[in-house]
């Protein structure tokens, strides 16, 4: 079986999304008529009447909000990765914008490399991101206290 | 709608981790089944019922049932979300003419038939391309981030998640026709059983079925005459709540109040029958922590107290609320939660293998963490 099915697609509406991750951002949609943010990416703000949401660059610091282990059975390549973690990370600038990520110990470390036991809900992290194929970049996260 | 329409017929194919008919095989048999328990003939059928993820049409069952004419058709989406809904929309067309004798049923070979995770078939959900390539795969993950977001919030632990499997494998230990009929789960099987995704283990998830199930639906006036004592629909309700995510519900304000908040609320407002009411409920249970989510859903408790509720044997026989009687998904059969409808109204008859004692009224919800439905049978 093809893995690209686990790969974000590159093209689309959430293409700013993946354009920002490419150059070490992370963008989130905001609402035009109320500055509040949008995620996940859509084509209209729920909450403005009027026009469609822009894209802002926001801090990429943020607070784990829960995370889970997950053990086989899974799909190439996780099923070689296993047990690996999935973090949620609720954002510094809105606890409501949540990104699912993996927590790393370094800068494109394996996404099993960081003790389960040792992740916490609500340790502040910061973004970083992997280049995994050309064209794109997956935003992990790092405990902020060992970045510098 | 309210007691307008009664089910008064139920059918089930034996259920196993593999079945060698196909699904509509399957289908057509416990559709059957249910219209000679209801003593109605198949060509007397005018409504049909089921599942977006049914992949049997209509058509196909129309023809091999020898149904009458079909004036009313209706599917409902989100896999295990649409139980008490495909029954739900029944109800409402009897009450307004559209049918006059509904059948609802789902088969399904999730046994044999692979698992809908590892496909890569298909339009992934808009949602998907936030959650998958982080490793973020199954249901069982989707749902082991709630989990440890609800047990960080409230205290829970996996003694509750405990108790929720303890309790519905000891329902499917008195019934034959449950998968895990002769195997017993004690606390120490539960707590040294293998991880899926933590913090969920190996018992927190529901089995792996072939098997079909049916029901028939009539009006109160027609349901008089029927062989068995009927189970009228009292309420029913649906909820796809606001800024939902169907399984990956983390994008709104309060993701551990799921749909089952909004379908509640709209239920009990149509339902003369509150929670204090409800001797015995069948919940969803596809995974452990989707009861404790339901019972506060479902005004059981209050929120967060879900965990709590499951102590002192609570959700088991003489317990302040038994559930899931026949073994539920974790223990009698997984087929998308039809068989919690056809056991609600086994103890509104009065022939559950686990009879509650005056269980006049029961709740059968739909899944916790998709667009969901629940009903409210009344003897």
């Amino acid at each position: 079986m093809s893995e690209s099915h686990l790969l974000p697609p590159v093209s689309g509406e959430t293409e700013p999304f993946w354009e920002g991750a490419r150059r070490g951002e992370l963008r989130v949609q905001r609402c035009r008529d109320t500055g509040r943010l949008i995620f996940p990416p859509r084509a209209r703000s729920p909450w403005g009447r009027h026009r469609p949401p822009d894209w802002t660059a926001v801090s990429g610091r943020g607070r784990i909000w829960s995370f889970a282990v997950p053990h086989p059975p899974l799909l190439p390549p996780f099923s070689d990765l296993a047990p690996y973690n999935v973090v949620i990370v609720a954002l510094e600038e809105d606890e409501t914008i949540r990104l699912i990520g993996n927590l790393v110990a370094r800068e494109n470390g394996a996404i099993n490399e960081v003790p389960p036991d040792s992740i916490e809900i609500g340790a502040a992290v910061r973004v970083v991101f992997e280049s995994t194929r050309d064209e794109i970049a997956l935003p992990r996260w790092m405990l902020a206290e060992s970045l510098p | 709608m309210k007691d307008a329409a009664a089910i008064v017929g139920i059918g089930e194919t034996p259920f196993a981790k593999k079945l060698d008919s196909s699904e509509k095989t399957l289908a057509v048999r416990a559709i059957l089944a249910a219209l000679d328990d209801a003593g109605i003939d198949p060509s007397e059928v005018d409504g049909l019922s089921s599942y977006t993820m049914e992949t049997t049409d209509e058509v196909e069952i129309a023809k091999n049932i020898g149904a009458g004419d079909i004036t009313f058709f209706s599917q409902v989406g989100y896999g295990g979300g649409a139980g008490p809904a495909a029954v739900g929309h029944l109800a409402m067309a009897v009450a307004t003419g559209q049918c006059r004798v509904g059948v609802a049923w789902r088969a399904r070979k999730r046994g044999s038939g692979g698992r809908p995770w590892a496909s890569d078939v298909g339009q992934p959900s808009a949602a998907a391309q936030w959650t998958r390539p982080f490793g973020l795969i199954r249901p069982v993950d989707e749902i082991a981030m709630l989990t440890r977001r609800y047990m960080q919030e409230f205290g829970a632990t996996r003694e509750h998640l405990c108790n929720v499997a303890v309790a519905i494998r000891a329902m499917a230990n008195r019934n034959p026709n449950a998968l895990m009929y002769e195997r017993t789960l004690s606390r120490e099987e539960y707590m040294s059983s293998r991880w899926i995704s933590e913090p969920l283990c190996l018992f927190d998830n529901c089995l792996e079925t072939d098997g079909a199930l049916a029901c028939v639906v009539v009006s109160a006036e027609r349901a008089r005459d029927c062989p068995h004592p009927p189970a009228m629909i009292h309420a029913f309700a649906q909820g796809l709540p606001q800024q939902h995510h169907t399984m990956v519900n983390y994008w709104c304000d309060d993701p551990l109040r799921g749909p089952s908040w909004a379908c509640a609320a709209r239920l009990y407002e149509r339902s003369d029958i509150g929670p204090g009411d409800i001797r015995v409920a069948q919940i969803y249970d596809a995974f452990t922590p989707l009861v404790p989510l339901s019972l506060e859903g479902y005004g059981f408790c209050g929120r967060g107290e879900g965990a709590a509720f499951t102590e002192g044997g609570a959700l088991e026989l003489g317990g302040r609320l038994p559930i899931n009687t026949s073994g539920g998904g974790l223990s009698e059969a997984y087929v998308h939660g039809f068989n919690l409808i056809n056991e609600g109204v086994r103890q509104i008859r009065g022939s559950s293998v686990n009879p509650v004692p005056d269980a006049d009224a029961c709740l059968v919800t739909a899944g916790e963490g998709v667009p969901t439905s629940a009903m409210i049978l009344r003897r």
